[in-house]
């Protein structure tokens, strides 16, 4: 099968309306006709089962939790970007694009990239109608922020809560299409597998997560909305109950997955206290903008952060990119925060964080100030730690984050199963090989809201009178095969927990295939992950049945899927013999220290199609063309 | 540190329910209350025992999963924090810690600390949205907002709908959830078309549901994570006997 990303040609700034203009349509009275499930309820989930409720088709939209107000897009703190230029200082649609492309470091998609920033300003428009409490200035207009990696100030926001602000908002507008009945709001469902056939997505399989109740969903289309796999690491920002498992049995499916290996390390998440840790925290990078990142000159320091003259601390960003400072890319951050530490320079009890000090802003702007800026912030941090951010710096260290990689997908949001359709971090579109902040509920909300219901109408026209049916071959075997599964898993009587293996999987994970690789730690991780694996099978324990609530279930299930999807992570970085963005080789790098990238050889996307050999994933190449901007090395000085 | 134990155990929604004790020898005073949980959890697995269900997802205090009864306090004796964010340095060693789910009417137990929250996703149907369909949005910066009247719509929207006001409410009552929304709305332009319309919507909705009456015992703000204040409540009562002045009946179809 070849690749065709459908990408349109055509002036950048036509392309997305050039296309729009092409797509098929379906009469608004043949709307209700065709049922499209949605699974995910997050940003991209919610607002696109909303849309398409709106439009009068027939959603059903899935969430594992209670509600669906509670996805993990509710967590994201920071901002979201828009090139409104509100603040006249020079942005627009081609900025806001080529500083994605440029934080992607050149490997994503021109077209997808800039049709990204054209639809920013209609997010923000969508949001404060729904009535998003952005954060606004005296006269009542609104307020924006920096964010790193930029040189304007495009980031709207609400205190540290956006995400929160955002997704009640797309909540609000589903809750109003469940109401008026166009959306069935399926709760406490979790997607075990897609239902594939004739080479067409025809449905789901889910579990009811308080009966466990298996029971198939027939629709003339799926749209994935599941977020991303961090979870992958154990330790991550991500929710504890994010996991890979809707994506991962779509690729199993047929789905290809695209650059797996493309995965955020967060500069700024508190460092990890103890053993018995069960997720990282993020502290919002909107920090950096009045925070001042440093470590103690000198190894074996043991004074107090205050007791250290400032001649004596390194604030190693702003000494080594003076143009950009603090504000240097995340990929960038993260990197330097592990080689200062690996220095021996590190801070805090287990020397493993970084300090990210406010006594100047606090100087200069005053405490009220900070505040107002940051005081949930401040709060939270204070809250895990016991330590008062206002009197002694924070201690911040990188953490996995977002993945970049995710289900291959065409200009129309389809995955390789026509009828399968991925959007926000479960697809792998428009980040290249590292986001910029503030861009994730940029692509969420823009999928969602302004790219599937357009897409999902063009597949659907071409399908009108076709009925759906739950009850065919397909649907039964996938059933089958999903009860065996589930009756293997809680049969699985070992002496280790799901944990356990969890913890072991994410420490191979972060050590080979985190902030940095190299050939021969991927090397070793291939090998430690698929006997992992085999001892997963044998050994895990999981108590109870599959015919009540069961988390224990529920975990081991999706650690099953991750073990595999660790391997595809390993076998791509493996494979992508240079650096770029988040994605590391220790082999390639420029003299600073900066990722080199082999445009040469690697300006492509690698598709892995699943076969039946896990350790031989089929790659197909998607290249990258770039007609608009010269990909260059990434300078931040 | 040590920490004993009593955790509520109830099977499912019709069986009785009661507290077992349990014993932690050796915690981290650093750990989450939620980690203290999870430690538990893989010993009773380890043992071949039931683990105990709750509810958790981010584990950052908003997203308003988790929710427990812990020493007769909804989310624990911390103020303004979630179970999640509260740390066991809070309490002392040797400590006896009595952990229950949510109890009211209108949140019947799932299972163990598992309760089902349905009811606040109804009342949010019945009318917590601005009716605006995608695509239709004006610019903007169109109407500017006044900013007391956004940071104060702010303070009511930080709502994370985890249910402590209803848990810890001798009543059962969902005015502090419910005032929170309608209040957040109501305070910006955009919510006005609908204001009166809405709060008759969601008053009626949250009294079908079961939720008790509020008798101004300010319990809910005590314990309110995003620290919402019952200021609202008062505001929610004021806009909806004006809306009842003005006429407005219940429009809302689905009962």
């Amino acid at each position: 099968m070849t690749l065709e990303s459908k990408t349109p040609s055509g002036p950048i700034e036509e392309r997305w309306l050039e296309h729009r203009d092409h797509l098929k349509l379906v009469a608004p009275n043949n709307r209700r006709k065709f049922t499209v499930i949605v699974v995910g309820s997050g940003l991209a989930g919610g607002s696109c089962a909303a849309s398409l409720g709106e439009q009068g088709y027939n959603v059903k939209c899935l969430c594992f939790h209670d509600s669906p107000r509670r996805a993990h897009s509710i967590a994201a703190q920071g901002g979201i970007n828009a090139s409104k230029n509100y603040k006249n200082d020079g942005d627009s649609h081609w900025r806001l694009f080529y500083d994605t492309i440029k934080g992607g470091d050149f490997r994503s998609r021109e077209s997808n990239t800039y049709r990204l920033a054209e639809l920013s300003v209609n997010i923000i428009d969508q949001a404060v109608a729904q009535g998003v409490p952005f954060a606004r200035e005296y006269g009542g207009l609104l307020d924006n922020r920096s964010f790193g990696g930029v040189q304007v100030s495009r980031t709207f926001y609400a205190r540290g809560q956006t995400g929160q602000q955002l997704l009640l908002g797309a909540y609000q507008a589903l809750a109003r299409q469940i109401d008026r009945g166009t959306v069935e709001m399926l709760s406490r469902h979790e997607m075990l597998d897609l239902v594939v056939d004739d080479g067409r997505a025809v449905g789901i399989v889910t579990r009811h997560l308080v009966t466990g109740e298996v029971r198939s969903h027939a629709a003339h289309a799926v749209v994935l909305a599941t977020g991303g796999y961090s979870n992958v690491y154990f330790l991550s920002t991500n929710a504890k109950g994010s996991n890979a498992t809707a994506i991962w049995r779509a690729h199993r499916r047929g789905a290809y997955f695209a650059n797996p290996c493309y995965t955020q390390i967060h500069p700024t998440c508190i460092p990890q206290s103890g053993d018995y840790q069960s997720k990282l925290t993020l502290m919002s990078e909107s920090l950096r903008n009045d925070g001042r990142i440093w470590v103690p000159a000198s190894e074996n320091e043991e004074r107090p952060p205050g007791r250290i003259p400032k001649d004596e601390r390194d604030y190693y960003l702003e000494r080594k990119y003076p143009s950009f400072g603090n504000l240097v890319p995340r990929d960038v951050a993260s990197r330097n925060a592990k080689h200062v530490v690996d220095e021996g320079r590190g801070v805090g009890p287990l020397k493993n964080g970084v300090y990210l000090d406010f006594s100047d802003a606090i100087e200069r702007l005053g405490r009220d100030a900070i505040e107002a800026r940051y005081g949930n912030l401040f709060e939270m941090y204070e809250r895990i730690t016991g330590e008062d951010p206002y009197q002694v710096p924070m201690r911040i260290f990188p953490a996995p984050h977002y993945t970049m990689g995710g289900l291959w997908v065409d200009y129309n949001l389809m995955t390789t199963i026509p009828g399968l359709f991925a959007i926000g971090e479960a697809n792998f579109s428009d980040h290249g090989a590292n986001r910029l902040g503030a861009s994730a509920l940029m692509q969420g909300l823009a999928d969602g809201y302004f790219i599937a219901p357009y897409t999902v109408a063009n597949y659907l026209a071409d399908h009108l009178g076709e009925a759906v049916d739950g009850r065919t071959e397909a649907f039964e075997r996938t059933e089958e095969e999903i009860g065996e599964r589930i009756a293997k898993l809680v049969a699985a009587d070992g002496d280790r927990t799901v944990d356990h293996f969890h913890r072991e999987l994410g420490r191979v994970v972060w050590e080979e295939c985190g902030m940095s690789r190299d050939a021969e730690g991927l090397r070793k991780a291939l090998e430690k992950i698929p006997a992992l694996r085999d001892e997963y099978w044998a050994h895990a324990k999981v108590v109870g049945t599959g015919e009540e609530p069961n988390a224990e279930l529920e975990r081991a299930g999706r650690v099953a899927d991750f073990f595999e999807l660790a391997e595809l992570m390993c076998i791509d970085a493996l494979q992508r013999d240079e650096s770029c963005g988040g994605h590391f080789r220790e082999e390639h790098q420029t003299p600073e220290g900066e990722a080199l990238r082999d445009d040469e050889e690697f300006s492509f996307v690698s598709a892995w199609e699943h076969t039946d050999d896990l350790a031989n994933p089929r790659l197909h190449r998607e290249p990258l063309e770039f007609e608009l901007v010269e990909p260059s090395q990434r300078s931040y000085k | 540190m040590r920490l004993k134990l009593k955790i509520w155990r109830q099977e499912g929604p019709d069986t009785a329910g009661r507290l077992v004790d349990y014993t932690l020898d050796d915690v981290n005073e650093h750990a989450s209350f939620l980690e203290m949980l999870d430690v538990l959890n893989e010993k009773l697995v380890l043992a071949g025992e039931r683990p105990v269900t709750f509810e958790h997802d981010c584990r950052e205090g908003i997203c308003g999963s988790c929710g427990m009864m812990i020493n007769g306090q909804a989310h624990g004796p911390h103020a303004r924090t979630t179970a999640c964010q509260l740390h066991l340095r809070h309490f002392r060693d040797g400590d006896t810690v009595q952990i229950e789910p949510w109890r009211a009417s209108a949140f019947p137990v799932v299972r163990d600390l598992m309760v089902d929250r349905g009811a606040f996703d109804r009342i949010i149907q019945a009318g917590g949205y601005i009716s605006v369909n995608t695509g239709a949005a004006p610019e903007a910066n169109l109407i500017p907002v006044p900013r007391k009247d956004a940071d104060d719509a702010f303070d009511a929207a930080t709502c994370i709908g985890c249910g402590a006001c209803v848990a810890q409410c001798p009543n059962g009552a969902a005015q502090l959830f419910t005032s929170a929304k309608t209040s957040h709305l109501a305070l910006l332009p955009q919510g006005q078309p609908e204001r009166w319309q809405r709060v008759v919507d969601m008053v009626d909705r949250m009294e079908k549901e079961g939720f008790g009456s509020c008798t101004n015992h300010r319990e809910c703000q005590a314990v309110c994570p995003k620290g919402i204040s019952i200021d609202w409540i008062a505001r929610m009562n004021r806009d909806y006997l004006t809306a009842k002045v003005k006429g407005v009946e219940r429009h809302h179809s689905q009962d």
